[in-house]
């Protein structure tokens, strides 16, 4: 592959994590709270689920996309040669 | 330490914060044995507060520097990791520490937007921005949109739009630094603002963003132990075990049922006594969300808070500092993962608070009690005196009701150890926690704001061949400026903390976010675009807030003067999108830096920068 393929193919695999990312941010970001009052029925650890959600659930589902997220893009930048040198 | 000795300071970061953290818990241990000695507590106070900000000072008098680089970016050498916690910090303001917990407390299920919308918004800073803005190598903000569209237009709106959102901000943290300096130090609340202004000032004038970093995850520390001790202290002694907010869900269910038996949404609504200006009797259940308007209102509040974190030059600069694209990446994670630790505790906080005074099984509960008992409780004559707390028996029968207490929500946090009968070393923990917040938001926001002015309009439009001395002779002059300007605002108390952080929010999103988005995912955006995008989503957020804030306007399906954003962000991307189109793409030079950005390795695209 030429180096122009290799950034093609890199901004596309970028490109296609970043709409995974921003879709699982939108449902833990608007999704589940628009539906708090009836989540509220479902009792998880205690909590009437709707709060929970608001209060920690898509809190702990933002830390842990994020550290997921940080690998997957190493990853891609890896995989096509576009990463930093690892001591820089 | 010599923080001169550059690779070992670095090398040796965890051993050195180790050992402050280390020493601040004997001196948190210390001030534990003077109250037992029987110092006062307003000794104690002072103590904690006038320590700690002498550590700042000093932190800051040791990072001082006559390098650009190290002015402006740190020496772009941060770890992730301290990174984030200084991020932390950078972000946690006096809105967080102070008033998020007393927010939920009065507002309920509804208020939690904030907590979504102040954690959610780094996902975006990770996965559209902080990368590419690091590879791209600016000192500013409105660097890249100066560098990426062109022009002295571009990057002037940019800086306008900075300024309005960040000065916005600044004002409410050198407020909350004068609330707690006052309370704290004993002092008017006037000379309270300038005391604020002047440790702020230590921590940030000789060293630039070198010494706001080392001092901000000084303050990081300390906030964060701040928080959570007096919490888990809390419950623990009522039973909910040492990780609260794990266990506090029988608490939520709790009060609802309580709420039932103590008449909320029933009583009838009692004035608060006119001359003791914000109080608030709760009203709003704990844990009620509605479907239609009232979720509506909540997505719409917390996409506003996301946005506007994305959009936020104070936030967003931090990302310079590190070593490498992926160290940015990284870092936005720890940032987020350090955020967390507090944000999932205030719903904590305020639900063990709202029990404590509500659970008649509680001795801590004053609602149903009789209204001289509750008159005779220290912390009710504490702050009362302070008009932050007021009782009104309405119905003249000597019971306190629900409807009689009156308190200002900014207090729960601070009052809640005094509240539980906690030792008086923890409102003094509580007290220097709240004054690390606002102090190390306000550093940040107050550098941001000179660099713009200093590199963006001065370097970069005024004097371009000035020399580097005179560069930063230039950045700490406009910094002391701004801070005047800031306390001097401040001190004219026009603003309530938590209304001018949301407005903050809302500008930036409304002037910057699409700019800066689409400036790396949208090659085809332009100059005229960018401009179009800048000026018209300022212009139209500013009319929209102007309208339905003082102009009678009824909000557009909802959207208030908090969520102004919305429609400024708006009309922003139409116009960017509509002008970039109409007008001819960027030249070829352009488009290949923007190729550039997308990819981690090799030069930052400003070079040497």
């Amino acid at each position: 592959m030429s180096e122009s393929q290799q950034r093609e193919m890199h901004w596309q695999k970028t490109r296609s994590l970043m709409i995974i990312h921003l879709c699982i941010w939108f449902f833990f970001s608007f999704v589940v709270h628009w539906f708090a009052k009836d989540l509220n029925a479902i009792n998880f650890i205690g909590f009437p689920l709707g709060f929970y959600m608001a209060a920690q659930g898509s809190l702990f589902a933002f830390v842990v996309q994020l550290f997921i997220f940080v690998k997957q893009q190493d990853k891609i930048d890896r995989e096509f040669g576009m990463a930093e040198d690892d001591n820089a | 330490m010599s923080l001169k000795l550059k690779g070992d300071f670095i090398d040796n970061l965890p051993k050195i914060y180790g050992l402050y953290t280390g020493g601040f818990l004997i001196f948190v241990l210390l001030m534990a044995l003077l109250e037992k000695n029987g110092v006062g507590a307003d000794t104690i106070g002072i103590l904690f507060v006038g320590f700690t900000i002498v550590i700042y000072a000093a932190i800051g008098w040791l990072s001082r520097t006559m390098q650009v680089d190290a002015y402006y970016v740190a020496g772009r050498q941060v770890p992730p990791v301290f990174n984030g916690m200084a991020t932390a910090a950078d972000w946690m303001s006096g809105a967080s520490f102070v008033a998020m917990a007393g927010g939920i407390y009065m507002g309920g299920h509804a208020y939690l937007a904030f907590v979504v919308g102040w954690t959610g918004g780094y996902v975006l800073v990770a996965v559209l921005m902080a990368p590419y803005l690091r590879k791209f190598g600016c000192y500013t903000v409105p660097d890249f949109v100066g560098t990426r569209y062109g022009g002295n237009t571009a990057r002037l709106l940019a800086v306008l739009v900075l300024v309005i959102a960040s000065f916005t901000y600044v004002t409410a943290q050198i407020n909350a630094t004068g609330t707690i300096a006052s309370r704290a130090l004993q002092i008017p609340f006037e000379m309270g603002v300038w005391f604020g202004l002047l440790g702020i000032l230590l921590c940030s004038m000789l060293g630039g963003m070198r010494a706001v970093t080392w001092t901000q995850v000084a303050q990081y520390i300390v906030l964060i132990i701040a928080y959570i001790v007096p919490v888990i202290w809390m419950s623990n002694k009522q039973g909910f075990g040492i990780m609260p907010q794990l266990a506090y869900g029988d608490a939520v269910a709790r009060i609802t049922e309580l709420e039932a038996t103590v008449g909320l949404g029933t009583l009838a609504k009692v004035a608060a006594p006119v001359d003791f200006p914000g109080l608030k009797a709760l009203a709003t259940a704990h844990n009620a969300p509605g479907d239609g308007m009232a979720a509506w209102k909540f997505v719409t509040l917390a996409a506003c808070m996301m946005l506007g974190t994305a959009s936020l030059p104070h936030i967003l600069m931090r990302y310079f500092t590190t070593k490498s694209v992926r160290a940015a990446r990284n870092s936005v994670a720890w940032s987020l993962f350090f955020i967390f630790l507090l944000y999932f505790t205030a719903p904590a906080l305020a639900t063990f608070t709202k029990l404590q005074i509500l659970d008649p099984s509680l001795a801590t509960s004053i609602i149903g009690k009789s209204i001289e008992s509750v008159m005779a409780l220290e912390w009710i004559q504490k702050w009362h005196e302070v008009k932050m707390v007021a009782i009104v028996d309405a119905n003249r029968d000597g019971i306190l009701q629900l409807n009689e207490f009156f308190m200002r929500a900014d207090i729960v946090v601070l009052a809640t150890p005094e509240i539980a009968g906690l030792p008086y070393v923890i409102s003094g923990l509580v007290a220097a926690g709240g004054m690390a917040a606002a102090m190390s938001t306000a550093d940040g926001l107050l550098l941001a704001i000179a660099n713009a002015l200093s590199h963006d309009l001065y370097y970069k439009v005024i004097d371009p061949k000035a020399e580097t001395k005179k560069r930063l002779i230039v950045a700490r002059i406009l910094l002391i400026v701004i801070g005047g300007l800031g306390a001097f605002v401040a001190s004219m108390k026009l603003t309530g903390i938590l209304g001018a952080v949301a407005w903050a929010f809302c500008f930036a999103m409304s002037g910057l976010f699409f700019p800066l988005v689409l400036g790396v995912w949208w090659k085809r955006a332009n100059r005229a675009g960018a401009i179009a995008g800048m000026a018209v989503g300022l212009g139209v957020g500013t009319w929209y807030l102007y309208m339905v804030k003082w102009g009678g306007m009824t909000p557009w399906i909802g959207l208030d003067h908090l969520r102004f954003g919305i429609v400024g962000a708006s009309a922003s991307l139409i116009a960017m999108v509509v002008v970039s189109l109409m007008t001819k793409e960027p030249d070829a030079e352009t488009q290949a830096m923007v190729d550039e950005i997308r990819i981690p390795k090799g030069e930052t695209v400003l070079g040497s920068h």
